[in-house]
Protein backbone atom coordinates (compact mmCIF):
# COMPACT_ATOMS: atom_id res chain seq x y z
CA UNK A 1 0.00 0.00 0.00
CA UNK A 2 1.03 3.58 0.36
CA UNK A 3 3.39 5.26 2.77
CA UNK A 4 0.93 6.29 5.46
CA UNK A 5 -0.36 2.75 5.85
CA UNK A 6 3.19 1.54 6.31
CA UNK A 7 4.01 3.97 9.07
CA UNK A 8 0.73 3.37 10.91
CA UNK A 9 1.23 -0.32 10.95
CA UNK A 10 4.80 -0.19 12.08
CA UNK A 11 3.99 2.01 15.06
CA UNK A 12 3.43 -1.03 17.23
CA UNK A 13 3.68 -0.39 20.94
CA UNK A 14 4.29 -3.80 22.50
CA UNK A 15 3.06 -4.24 26.05
CA UNK A 16 4.01 -6.54 28.88
CA UNK A 17 1.48 -8.41 31.00
CA UNK A 18 2.38 -9.55 34.51
CA UNK A 19 0.07 -12.02 36.21
CA UNK A 20 0.66 -12.22 39.95
CA UNK A 21 -0.87 -14.78 42.29
CA UNK A 22 -4.11 -15.01 40.34
CA UNK A 23 -6.84 -17.34 41.49
CA UNK A 24 -10.27 -17.79 39.98
CA UNK A 25 -13.02 -19.87 41.45
CA UNK A 26 -16.61 -20.39 40.40
CA UNK A 27 -19.68 -21.34 42.38
CA UNK A 28 -21.18 -20.39 45.72
CA UNK A 29 -19.09 -19.80 48.82
CA UNK A 30 -18.13 -23.08 50.44
CA UNK A 31 -18.99 -25.07 47.32
CA UNK A 32 -16.74 -23.19 44.92
CA UNK A 33 -14.20 -24.80 42.68
CA UNK A 34 -10.80 -23.35 41.91
CA UNK A 35 -10.10 -23.35 38.21
CA UNK A 36 -6.98 -21.23 38.50
CA UNK A 37 -5.01 -21.21 41.75
CA UNK A 38 -2.13 -18.91 42.64
CA UNK A 39 -0.98 -18.57 39.07
CA UNK A 40 1.90 -16.23 38.21
CA UNK A 41 3.68 -15.60 34.93
CA UNK A 42 4.88 -12.84 32.66
CA UNK A 43 4.04 -12.27 29.01
CA UNK A 44 7.23 -10.58 27.94
CA UNK A 45 7.32 -7.49 25.78
CA UNK A 46 7.58 -8.08 22.06
CA UNK A 47 7.76 -11.86 22.44
CA UNK A 48 5.51 -14.67 21.35
CA UNK A 49 4.60 -16.53 24.50
CA UNK A 50 2.81 -19.81 23.98
CA UNK A 51 0.86 -21.47 26.76
CA UNK A 52 0.34 -25.19 26.40
CA UNK A 53 -1.56 -27.58 28.59
CA UNK A 54 -4.15 -30.32 28.41
CA UNK A 55 -7.59 -29.32 27.25
CA UNK A 56 -9.92 -28.33 30.04
CA UNK A 57 -7.08 -27.15 32.26
CA UNK A 58 -8.40 -23.62 32.64
CA UNK A 59 -6.52 -21.86 29.87
CA UNK A 60 -9.68 -20.27 28.55
CA UNK A 61 -10.42 -18.93 32.02
CA UNK A 62 -6.98 -17.33 32.11
CA UNK A 63 -7.69 -15.71 28.76
CA UNK A 64 -10.95 -14.24 30.02
CA UNK A 65 -9.02 -12.80 32.97
CA UNK A 66 -6.32 -11.33 30.71
CA UNK A 67 -8.92 -9.85 28.39
CA UNK A 68 -10.83 -8.42 31.33
CA UNK A 69 -14.12 -10.22 30.59
CA UNK A 70 -13.87 -11.59 34.13
CA UNK A 71 -12.07 -10.50 37.28
CA UNK A 72 -9.76 -12.75 39.27
CA UNK A 73 -10.96 -13.88 42.69
CA UNK A 74 -7.49 -13.09 44.01
CA UNK A 75 -4.29 -11.61 42.62
CA UNK A 76 -3.71 -9.08 39.87
CA UNK A 77 -3.27 -8.87 36.12
CA UNK A 78 -1.25 -5.84 35.04
CA UNK A 79 -0.52 -4.46 31.60
CA UNK A 80 2.59 -2.27 31.70
CA UNK A 81 1.98 -1.75 35.40
CA UNK A 82 -1.67 -0.76 35.04
CA UNK A 83 -4.19 -3.19 36.58
CA UNK A 84 -6.61 -4.71 34.08
CA UNK A 85 -10.16 -3.71 34.97
CA UNK A 86 -12.16 -4.60 31.90
CA UNK A 87 -12.06 -5.35 28.18
CA UNK A 88 -10.04 -2.88 26.14
CA UNK A 89 -8.61 -2.60 22.65
CA UNK A 90 -5.08 -2.83 24.08
CA UNK A 91 -5.63 -6.57 24.77
CA UNK A 92 -7.53 -8.12 21.88
CA UNK A 93 -8.61 -11.73 21.82
CA UNK A 94 -8.72 -13.90 18.71
CA UNK A 95 -11.17 -16.60 19.66
CA UNK A 96 -11.35 -20.35 19.20
CA UNK A 97 -13.02 -21.39 15.97
CA UNK A 98 -14.12 -18.01 14.66
CA UNK A 99 -15.96 -15.09 16.20
CA UNK A 100 -16.30 -12.95 13.09
CA UNK A 101 -19.70 -11.27 13.00
CA UNK A 102 -21.63 -13.40 10.50
CA UNK A 103 -23.82 -10.49 9.37
CA UNK A 104 -20.88 -8.33 8.30
CA UNK A 105 -18.67 -8.64 5.27
CA UNK A 106 -14.94 -9.18 5.66
CA UNK A 107 -14.33 -5.48 5.24
CA UNK A 108 -17.02 -4.46 7.73
CA UNK A 109 -15.64 -6.96 10.22
CA UNK A 110 -12.15 -5.51 9.90
CA UNK A 111 -13.45 -1.95 10.16
CA UNK A 112 -15.58 -2.80 13.21
CA UNK A 113 -13.14 -1.49 15.81
CA UNK A 114 -12.31 1.84 14.16
CA UNK A 115 -15.99 2.50 13.45
CA UNK A 116 -17.01 1.60 17.00
CA UNK A 117 -14.54 4.12 18.37
CA UNK A 118 -15.36 6.76 15.75
CA UNK A 119 -11.88 6.53 14.26
CA UNK A 120 -12.74 6.31 10.59
CA UNK A 121 -9.81 8.37 9.38
CA UNK A 122 -7.68 8.31 6.25
CA UNK A 123 -5.15 6.43 8.34
CA UNK A 124 -7.43 3.59 9.45
CA UNK A 125 -8.96 3.29 5.98
CA UNK A 126 -5.46 2.87 4.53
CA UNK A 127 -4.61 0.42 7.25
CA UNK A 128 -7.72 -1.62 6.44
CA UNK A 129 -6.62 -1.85 2.80
CA UNK A 130 -3.11 -2.73 3.88
CA UNK A 131 -4.35 -5.51 6.16
CA UNK A 132 -6.77 -6.84 3.54
CA UNK A 133 -3.82 -7.28 1.21
CA UNK A 134 -1.65 -8.58 4.01
CA UNK A 135 -4.06 -11.39 4.86
CA UNK A 136 -4.79 -11.99 1.17
CA UNK A 137 -8.48 -11.21 1.37
CA UNK A 138 -8.67 -8.17 -0.93
CA UNK A 139 -10.83 -10.15 -3.38
CA UNK A 140 -13.04 -11.38 -0.55
CA UNK A 141 -13.63 -8.02 1.08
CA UNK A 142 -17.35 -8.06 0.29
CA UNK A 143 -17.95 -11.68 1.21
CA UNK A 144 -19.66 -12.80 4.38
CA UNK A 145 -17.80 -15.08 6.83
CA UNK A 146 -19.91 -18.06 5.76
CA UNK A 147 -18.53 -17.66 2.25
CA UNK A 148 -14.92 -17.87 3.44
CA UNK A 149 -12.91 -21.02 4.03
CA UNK A 150 -11.71 -21.86 7.53
CA UNK A 151 -8.23 -20.46 6.87
CA UNK A 152 -9.62 -17.24 5.37
CA UNK A 153 -11.85 -16.76 8.40
CA UNK A 154 -8.87 -17.01 10.76
CA UNK A 155 -6.90 -14.53 8.65
CA UNK A 156 -9.82 -12.12 8.58
CA UNK A 157 -10.03 -12.40 12.32
CA UNK A 158 -6.31 -11.67 12.70
CA UNK A 159 -6.81 -8.57 10.57
CA UNK A 160 -9.86 -7.50 12.59
CA UNK A 161 -7.74 -7.61 15.74
CA UNK A 162 -4.58 -6.04 14.25
CA UNK A 163 -6.30 -2.94 12.88
CA UNK A 164 -6.94 -1.88 16.48
CA UNK A 165 -3.19 -1.98 17.10
CA UNK A 166 -3.38 -3.74 20.46
CA UNK A 167 -0.41 -3.75 22.78
CA UNK A 168 -0.94 -7.46 23.35
CA UNK A 169 -2.70 -9.92 21.08
CA UNK A 170 -4.25 -12.86 22.88
CA UNK A 171 -5.00 -15.91 20.74
CA UNK A 172 -7.14 -18.73 22.14
CA UNK A 173 -6.45 -21.85 20.07
CA UNK A 174 -7.10 -19.82 16.94
CA UNK A 175 -6.28 -22.59 14.47
CA UNK A 176 -8.31 -25.30 16.13
CA UNK A 177 -10.68 -27.02 13.76
CA UNK A 178 -8.57 -26.41 10.67
CA UNK A 179 -7.31 -29.37 8.67
CA UNK A 180 -3.64 -30.29 9.17
CA UNK A 181 -2.44 -28.74 5.91
CA UNK A 182 -4.20 -25.40 6.40
CA UNK A 183 -3.09 -25.35 10.00
CA UNK A 184 0.59 -25.64 9.11
CA UNK A 185 0.23 -22.94 6.48
CA UNK A 186 -1.38 -20.74 9.10
CA UNK A 187 1.57 -21.31 11.47
CA UNK A 188 4.06 -20.02 8.92
CA UNK A 189 1.76 -17.22 7.96
CA UNK A 190 1.05 -16.16 11.51
CA UNK A 191 4.68 -16.34 12.64
CA UNK A 192 5.67 -14.13 9.71
CA UNK A 193 3.06 -11.59 10.80
CA UNK A 194 4.49 -11.72 14.30
CA UNK A 195 8.07 -11.34 13.12
CA UNK A 196 7.16 -8.31 11.04
CA UNK A 197 5.20 -6.51 13.74
CA UNK A 198 7.22 -7.26 16.88
CA UNK A 199 4.02 -7.08 18.85
CA UNK A 200 3.58 -8.93 22.14
CA UNK A 201 1.59 -12.10 21.42
CA UNK A 202 0.09 -14.60 23.82
CA UNK A 203 -0.93 -17.81 22.14
CA UNK A 204 -2.79 -20.65 23.82
CA UNK A 205 -2.80 -24.14 22.38
CA UNK A 206 -2.98 -27.86 23.12
CA UNK A 207 -0.79 -28.76 20.15
CA UNK A 208 2.90 -29.33 20.95
CA UNK A 209 4.07 -28.98 17.33
CA UNK A 210 2.25 -25.69 17.02
CA UNK A 211 3.70 -24.54 20.36
CA UNK A 212 7.33 -25.31 19.52
CA UNK A 213 7.09 -23.87 16.02
CA UNK A 214 5.64 -20.56 17.15
CA UNK A 215 7.03 -19.87 20.61
CA UNK A 216 9.77 -17.65 21.92
CA UNK A 217 8.79 -18.80 25.37
CA UNK A 218 6.76 -21.83 26.23
CA UNK A 219 4.63 -21.90 29.39
CA UNK A 220 3.67 -25.45 30.30
CA UNK A 221 0.59 -25.63 32.45
CA UNK A 222 -0.52 -28.12 35.05
CA UNK A 223 -4.05 -29.41 35.12
CA UNK A 224 -6.89 -27.88 37.16
CA UNK A 225 -6.19 -25.78 39.13
CA UNK A 226 -4.12 -24.06 36.48
CA UNK A 227 -0.55 -23.20 37.38
CA UNK A 228 2.59 -22.73 35.37
CA UNK A 229 4.56 -25.96 35.68
CA UNK A 230 7.61 -24.98 33.64
CA UNK A 231 8.93 -22.25 31.37
CA UNK A 232 10.97 -23.29 28.34
CA UNK A 233 12.88 -20.75 26.23
CA UNK A 234 12.61 -21.77 22.59
CA UNK A 235 15.94 -20.48 21.30
CA UNK A 236 15.40 -21.44 17.69
CA UNK A 237 16.30 -18.61 15.31
CA UNK A 238 13.66 -16.67 13.37
CA UNK A 239 12.34 -16.52 10.74
CA UNK A 240 11.30 -20.14 11.03
CA UNK A 241 10.22 -22.40 8.21
CA UNK A 242 8.26 -25.55 8.79
CA UNK A 243 10.74 -27.71 6.86
CA UNK A 244 13.64 -26.36 8.90
CA UNK A 245 11.91 -26.83 12.21
CA UNK A 246 11.18 -30.47 11.51
CA UNK A 247 14.89 -31.06 10.95
CA UNK A 248 16.13 -28.77 13.71
CA UNK A 249 17.78 -30.75 16.52
CA UNK A 250 17.24 -27.92 18.94
CA UNK A 251 13.52 -27.78 18.20
CA UNK A 252 13.17 -31.54 18.65
CA UNK A 253 15.11 -31.41 21.88
CA UNK A 254 12.77 -28.72 23.21
CA UNK A 255 9.78 -30.71 22.07
CA UNK A 256 11.00 -33.80 23.93
CA UNK A 257 11.67 -31.76 27.02
CA UNK A 258 8.23 -30.20 26.89
CA UNK A 259 6.57 -33.55 26.26
CA UNK A 260 8.24 -35.16 29.24
CA UNK A 261 6.98 -32.40 31.51
CA UNK A 262 3.53 -32.62 29.96
CA UNK A 263 3.59 -36.37 30.33
CA UNK A 264 4.40 -36.20 34.03
CA UNK A 265 1.62 -33.66 34.37
CA UNK A 266 -0.84 -35.81 32.50
CA UNK A 267 -0.01 -38.86 34.58
CA UNK A 268 -0.55 -36.88 37.75
CA UNK A 269 -4.02 -35.78 36.74
CA UNK A 270 -4.69 -39.17 35.22
CA UNK A 271 -4.15 -40.64 38.67
CA UNK A 272 -6.79 -38.20 39.93
CA UNK A 273 -9.20 -39.58 37.36
CA UNK A 274 -9.88 -36.54 35.24
CA UNK A 275 -11.56 -37.05 31.87
CA UNK A 276 -9.47 -34.34 30.25
CA UNK A 277 -6.34 -36.09 31.46
CA UNK A 278 -7.36 -39.38 29.87
CA UNK A 279 -7.79 -37.66 26.55
CA UNK A 280 -4.49 -35.96 27.03
CA UNK A 281 -2.55 -39.13 27.79
CA UNK A 282 -3.91 -40.65 24.59
CA UNK A 283 -2.96 -37.58 22.61
CA UNK A 284 0.45 -37.54 24.26
CA UNK A 285 1.18 -41.14 23.35
CA UNK A 286 0.40 -40.39 19.71
CA UNK A 287 2.78 -37.43 19.78
CA UNK A 288 5.51 -39.34 21.58
CA UNK A 289 5.46 -42.05 18.96
CA UNK A 290 5.80 -39.46 16.21
CA UNK A 291 8.64 -37.61 17.98
CA UNK B 1 -36.51 -14.31 -12.79
CA UNK B 2 -37.65 -15.83 -16.09
CA UNK B 3 -34.64 -18.11 -15.96
CA UNK B 4 -35.57 -19.19 -12.46
CA UNK B 5 -39.13 -19.87 -13.58
CA UNK B 6 -37.89 -21.88 -16.55
CA UNK B 7 -35.66 -23.93 -14.30
CA UNK B 8 -38.57 -24.57 -11.97
CA UNK B 9 -40.85 -25.71 -14.81
CA UNK B 10 -38.13 -28.03 -16.07
CA UNK B 11 -37.63 -29.75 -12.71
CA UNK B 12 -39.29 -33.07 -12.01
CA UNK B 13 -40.17 -31.85 -8.54
CA UNK B 14 -42.40 -29.19 -10.05
CA UNK B 15 -44.28 -31.68 -12.21
CA UNK B 16 -44.63 -34.08 -9.34
CA UNK B 17 -46.29 -31.26 -7.39
CA UNK B 18 -48.63 -30.46 -10.28
CA UNK B 19 -49.50 -34.14 -10.68
CA UNK B 20 -50.24 -34.46 -6.98
CA UNK B 21 -52.66 -31.54 -7.10
CA UNK B 22 -54.40 -32.92 -10.20
CA UNK B 23 -54.77 -36.39 -8.68
CA UNK B 24 -56.20 -34.84 -5.55
CA UNK B 25 -58.74 -32.81 -7.55
CA UNK B 26 -59.78 -35.80 -9.64
CA UNK B 27 -60.32 -38.00 -6.58
CA UNK B 28 -62.27 -35.24 -4.95
CA UNK B 29 -64.43 -34.80 -8.07
CA UNK B 30 -65.13 -38.54 -8.25
CA UNK B 31 -65.90 -38.69 -4.56
CA UNK B 32 -68.27 -35.76 -4.71
CA UNK B 33 -70.12 -37.21 -7.69
CA UNK B 34 -70.36 -40.66 -6.17
CA UNK B 35 -74.01 -40.07 -5.35
CA UNK B 36 -74.80 -39.74 -9.06
CA UNK B 37 -73.40 -43.08 -10.13
CA UNK B 38 -73.57 -45.16 -6.99
CA UNK B 39 -76.81 -46.67 -5.82
CA UNK B 40 -77.32 -46.57 -2.06
CA UNK B 41 -77.80 -50.36 -2.14
CA UNK B 42 -74.14 -50.74 -3.00
CA UNK B 43 -73.34 -49.67 0.50
CA UNK B 44 -75.81 -51.94 2.20
CA UNK B 45 -73.28 -54.71 2.99
CA UNK B 46 -70.75 -52.21 4.33
CA UNK B 47 -73.42 -50.51 6.38
CA UNK B 48 -74.71 -53.73 7.90
CA UNK B 49 -71.15 -54.77 8.69
CA UNK B 50 -70.50 -51.49 10.44
CA UNK B 51 -73.84 -51.79 12.17
CA UNK B 52 -72.85 -55.23 13.46
CA UNK B 53 -69.64 -53.72 14.78
CA UNK B 54 -71.71 -51.30 16.81
CA UNK B 55 -71.52 -48.22 14.59
CA UNK B 56 -74.71 -46.31 14.18
CA UNK B 57 -75.99 -45.85 10.67
CA UNK B 58 -75.11 -42.46 9.15
CA UNK B 59 -72.31 -42.06 11.60
CA UNK B 60 -69.63 -41.80 8.94
CA UNK B 61 -68.56 -38.77 6.96
CA UNK B 62 -69.67 -38.96 3.38
CA UNK B 63 -67.67 -37.26 0.68
CA UNK B 64 -70.75 -37.22 -1.58
CA UNK B 65 -72.09 -34.35 0.50
CA UNK B 66 -69.05 -32.17 -0.23
CA UNK B 67 -69.27 -29.88 -3.26
CA UNK B 68 -67.20 -31.05 -6.23
CA UNK B 69 -64.24 -29.02 -7.48
CA UNK B 70 -66.06 -28.32 -10.74
CA UNK B 71 -68.96 -26.86 -8.76
CA UNK B 72 -66.55 -24.85 -6.66
CA UNK B 73 -64.90 -23.49 -9.77
CA UNK B 74 -68.29 -22.50 -11.16
CA UNK B 75 -69.18 -20.77 -7.90
CA UNK B 76 -65.86 -19.01 -7.94
CA UNK B 77 -66.40 -17.72 -11.44
CA UNK B 78 -69.77 -16.43 -10.27
CA UNK B 79 -68.46 -14.62 -7.19
CA UNK B 80 -65.22 -13.39 -8.68
CA UNK B 81 -67.03 -10.55 -10.34
CA UNK B 82 -69.00 -9.61 -7.26
CA UNK B 83 -67.88 -6.73 -5.10
CA UNK B 84 -68.87 -8.61 -1.95
CA UNK B 85 -66.26 -11.33 -2.46
CA UNK B 86 -63.44 -8.89 -3.06
CA UNK B 87 -64.62 -6.74 -0.23
CA UNK B 88 -64.50 -9.79 2.06
CA UNK B 89 -61.02 -10.74 0.92
CA UNK B 90 -59.87 -7.17 1.29
CA UNK B 91 -61.33 -6.86 4.79
CA UNK B 92 -59.61 -10.04 5.99
CA UNK B 93 -56.35 -9.05 4.36
CA UNK B 94 -56.54 -5.59 5.88
CA UNK B 95 -57.21 -7.01 9.34
CA UNK B 96 -54.38 -9.52 9.04
CA UNK B 97 -51.96 -6.83 7.95
CA UNK B 98 -52.92 -4.29 10.60
CA UNK B 99 -52.87 -6.93 13.33
CA UNK B 100 -49.60 -8.33 12.08
CA UNK B 101 -47.80 -5.01 11.71
CA UNK B 102 -49.06 -3.86 15.09
CA UNK B 103 -47.65 -7.10 16.52
CA UNK B 104 -44.28 -6.44 14.84
CA UNK B 105 -44.27 -2.82 15.97
CA UNK B 106 -44.96 -3.72 19.60
CA UNK B 107 -43.51 -7.23 19.71
CA UNK B 108 -39.99 -6.61 18.38
CA UNK B 109 -39.07 -3.76 20.76
CA UNK B 110 -40.81 -5.58 23.62
CA UNK B 111 -38.92 -8.82 22.95
CA UNK B 112 -35.63 -6.93 22.67
CA UNK B 113 -36.34 -5.09 25.92
CA UNK B 114 -37.04 -8.40 27.68
CA UNK B 115 -33.74 -9.74 26.31
CA UNK B 116 -31.43 -6.83 27.14
CA UNK B 117 -32.91 -5.41 30.33
CA UNK B 118 -33.09 -7.47 33.47
CA UNK B 119 -35.46 -4.89 34.95
CA UNK B 120 -37.87 -5.04 32.02
CA UNK B 121 -37.71 -8.80 32.14
CA UNK B 122 -38.47 -8.87 35.85
CA UNK B 123 -41.43 -6.54 35.48
CA UNK B 124 -43.10 -7.83 32.33
CA UNK B 125 -42.10 -11.43 31.75
CA UNK B 126 -44.22 -13.09 34.47
CA UNK B 127 -47.40 -11.33 33.27
CA UNK B 128 -46.51 -12.12 29.68
CA UNK B 129 -46.05 -15.79 30.50
CA UNK B 130 -49.43 -15.98 32.25
CA UNK B 131 -51.25 -14.30 29.35
CA UNK B 132 -49.41 -16.24 26.64
CA UNK B 133 -51.18 -19.60 27.01
CA UNK B 134 -54.62 -17.96 26.57
CA UNK B 135 -55.67 -18.71 23.00
CA UNK B 136 -56.37 -15.53 21.01
CA UNK B 137 -59.91 -16.73 20.31
CA UNK B 138 -60.65 -16.81 24.03
CA UNK B 139 -60.10 -13.06 23.89
CA UNK B 140 -62.91 -12.49 21.38
CA UNK B 141 -65.79 -11.83 23.80
CA UNK B 142 -63.66 -9.73 26.14
CA UNK B 143 -62.24 -7.65 23.31
CA UNK B 144 -65.69 -7.04 21.81
CA UNK B 145 -66.67 -5.56 25.16
CA UNK B 146 -63.41 -3.68 25.58
CA UNK B 147 -62.84 -2.12 22.17
CA UNK B 148 -65.24 0.56 21.00
CA UNK B 149 -65.72 -0.93 17.52
CA UNK B 150 -66.10 -4.44 16.21
CA UNK B 151 -63.32 -3.72 13.74
CA UNK B 152 -60.83 -2.86 16.46
CA UNK B 153 -61.74 -5.94 18.47
CA UNK B 154 -61.08 -8.25 15.51
CA UNK B 155 -57.80 -6.51 14.75
CA UNK B 156 -56.81 -6.82 18.38
CA UNK B 157 -57.40 -10.57 18.43
CA UNK B 158 -55.42 -10.88 15.21
CA UNK B 159 -52.65 -8.85 16.81
CA UNK B 160 -52.51 -11.24 19.76
CA UNK B 161 -52.13 -14.19 17.40
CA UNK B 162 -48.85 -12.88 16.05
CA UNK B 163 -47.66 -10.95 19.09
CA UNK B 164 -46.72 -13.83 21.40
CA UNK B 165 -44.90 -15.75 18.70
CA UNK B 166 -42.91 -12.71 17.64
CA UNK B 167 -41.94 -11.78 21.20
CA UNK B 168 -40.86 -15.32 22.09
CA UNK B 169 -38.77 -15.59 18.92
CA UNK B 170 -37.12 -12.20 19.39
CA UNK B 171 -36.34 -12.99 23.01
CA UNK B 172 -34.94 -16.42 22.20
CA UNK B 173 -32.98 -15.09 19.24
CA UNK B 174 -31.38 -12.26 21.17
CA UNK B 175 -30.50 -14.58 24.04
CA UNK B 176 -28.80 -17.12 21.81
CA UNK B 177 -26.31 -14.67 20.31
CA UNK B 178 -22.78 -16.01 20.87
CA UNK B 179 -21.32 -14.35 23.96
CA UNK B 180 -17.96 -14.00 22.16
CA UNK B 181 -19.52 -11.48 19.78
CA UNK B 182 -20.25 -9.23 22.76
CA UNK B 183 -16.78 -9.79 24.18
CA UNK B 184 -15.10 -9.02 20.87
CA UNK B 185 -17.21 -5.90 20.38
CA UNK B 186 -16.51 -4.72 23.92
CA UNK B 187 -12.78 -5.25 23.51
CA UNK B 188 -12.77 -3.20 20.34
CA UNK B 189 -14.32 -0.29 22.19
CA UNK B 190 -18.04 -0.53 21.38
CA UNK B 191 -20.53 1.50 23.38
CA UNK B 192 -23.71 -0.18 24.62
CA UNK B 193 -25.71 1.51 21.87
CA UNK B 194 -23.21 0.34 19.28
CA UNK B 195 -23.46 -3.23 20.58
CA UNK B 196 -27.24 -3.03 20.46
CA UNK B 197 -27.29 -1.63 16.94
CA UNK B 198 -24.53 -3.68 15.34
CA UNK B 199 -24.58 -6.95 17.30
CA UNK B 200 -27.94 -7.55 18.99
CA UNK B 201 -30.17 -6.22 16.21
CA UNK B 202 -28.59 -8.11 13.28
CA UNK B 203 -28.02 -11.13 15.52
CA UNK B 204 -31.74 -11.28 16.27
CA UNK B 205 -32.90 -10.59 12.72
CA UNK B 206 -33.07 -14.25 11.61
CA UNK B 207 -35.29 -15.02 14.59
CA UNK B 208 -37.45 -12.00 13.82
CA UNK B 209 -37.95 -13.36 10.31
CA UNK B 210 -38.87 -16.83 11.59
CA UNK B 211 -41.19 -15.38 14.24
CA UNK B 212 -42.91 -13.20 11.67
CA UNK B 213 -43.48 -16.06 9.24
CA UNK B 214 -45.01 -18.21 11.96
CA UNK B 215 -46.95 -15.23 13.30
CA UNK B 216 -48.34 -14.48 9.85
CA UNK B 217 -49.74 -18.00 9.60
CA UNK B 218 -51.42 -17.63 12.97
CA UNK B 219 -53.01 -14.27 12.08
CA UNK B 220 -54.82 -15.87 9.13
CA UNK B 221 -56.11 -18.65 11.36
CA UNK B 222 -57.23 -16.18 13.98
CA UNK B 223 -58.82 -13.54 11.76
CA UNK B 224 -61.15 -16.01 10.09
CA UNK B 225 -62.34 -17.50 13.36
CA UNK B 226 -62.75 -14.05 14.91
CA UNK B 227 -64.85 -12.92 11.94
CA UNK B 228 -67.08 -15.97 12.27
CA UNK B 229 -67.62 -15.48 15.97
CA UNK B 230 -68.11 -11.75 15.97
CA UNK B 231 -70.34 -11.60 12.90
CA UNK B 232 -67.69 -10.08 10.73
CA UNK B 233 -67.88 -6.42 11.47
CA UNK B 234 -70.34 -3.64 11.55
CA UNK B 235 -71.42 -3.78 7.93
CA UNK B 236 -74.36 -5.62 6.46
CA UNK B 237 -74.11 -9.36 6.02
CA UNK B 238 -72.30 -10.56 2.92
CA UNK B 239 -70.69 -7.26 2.12
CA UNK B 240 -67.36 -6.65 3.77
CA UNK B 241 -67.55 -9.06 6.67
CA UNK B 242 -64.26 -10.67 5.76
CA UNK B 243 -63.59 -14.16 4.43
CA UNK B 244 -64.51 -15.78 7.73
CA UNK B 245 -67.91 -14.22 7.59
CA UNK B 246 -68.17 -15.00 3.88
CA UNK B 247 -67.75 -18.70 4.69
CA UNK B 248 -70.18 -18.57 7.57
CA UNK B 249 -72.72 -16.68 5.56
CA UNK B 250 -72.44 -19.18 2.70
CA UNK B 251 -73.08 -21.96 5.17
CA UNK B 252 -76.12 -20.24 6.59
CA UNK B 253 -77.36 -19.43 3.10
CA UNK B 254 -76.86 -23.03 1.97
CA UNK B 255 -74.43 -22.32 -0.88
CA UNK B 256 -71.92 -24.99 -0.05
CA UNK B 257 -69.75 -24.36 -3.08
CA UNK B 258 -69.08 -20.88 -1.77
CA UNK B 259 -67.84 -22.30 1.53
CA UNK B 260 -65.06 -24.04 -0.34
CA UNK B 261 -64.40 -20.94 -2.44
CA UNK B 262 -63.87 -19.01 0.80
CA UNK B 263 -61.62 -21.72 2.21
CA UNK B 264 -59.39 -21.86 -0.83
CA UNK B 265 -59.24 -18.07 -0.99
CA UNK B 266 -57.82 -18.07 2.53
CA UNK B 267 -55.29 -20.72 1.57
CA UNK B 268 -54.12 -18.70 -1.41
CA UNK B 269 -53.98 -15.43 0.52
CA UNK B 270 -52.09 -17.08 3.37
CA UNK B 271 -49.61 -18.61 0.96
CA UNK B 272 -48.86 -15.31 -0.72
CA UNK B 273 -48.46 -13.41 2.52
CA UNK B 274 -46.03 -16.03 3.84
CA UNK B 275 -44.16 -16.02 0.56
CA UNK B 276 -43.89 -12.24 0.70
CA UNK B 277 -42.46 -12.49 4.20
CA UNK B 278 -39.97 -15.16 3.19
CA UNK B 279 -38.81 -12.95 0.37
CA UNK B 280 -38.50 -9.95 2.67
CA UNK B 281 -36.71 -12.13 5.20
CA UNK B 282 -34.10 -13.18 2.67
CA UNK B 283 -33.67 -9.59 1.64
CA UNK B 284 -32.91 -8.37 5.17
CA UNK B 285 -30.57 -11.26 6.06
CA UNK B 286 -28.23 -11.39 3.05
CA UNK B 287 -25.52 -13.19 5.02
CA UNK B 288 -27.70 -16.29 5.32
CA UNK B 289 -28.44 -16.76 1.65
CA UNK B 290 -24.79 -17.13 0.67
CA UNK B 291 -23.36 -20.33 -0.79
Amino acid sequence: MNQSAQTTRLAVDPGEIVVTGVSKSYGAVGRHKDVVRDCSFTIERGKLTVMIGPSGCGKSTLIRLLAGFERPTEGTVRLDGQPVTGPDRDRLVVFQETALFPWMTTYDNIMYGPRARGEVTRETLDLAEFLLNKVGLQEFRNKYPLQLSGGMQRRAELARAMINNPRVMVLDEPFRGLDAMTKELMWEYYSRLFEESGRTNFFVTTDIDEAVFLADRLLIMSNIPTQVRAVVEVDVPRPRRLTEIIESDRANEIKREALSILHAEAMRSFARGSKAATDFVEAYLKRANRA
Amino acid sequence: MAKKLGKMVASSLFWRGVASIIVFLVLWEIGSRSKEWMAPEMFAPLKSLLGALGFKKDYLPWIGTVPAPSGVLKAWVEVIGSAGYWQSAYMSFFRVMSGFFAAMLVGIPFGLALAVSRTANGIFFPTFEVLRPIPPLAWVPASIIFWPTQELSITFVTFLGAFYTIVINVLGGARSIDVRYFQAAQSMGSSSWDIFRRIILPGTLPSIVVGSAVGMGITWEVVVAAEMISGGGSQAAGTGGGLGFFIWNSYVGGSYEQIVVGMISIGVAGYFSSELLRWLGKYVTPWLRVR
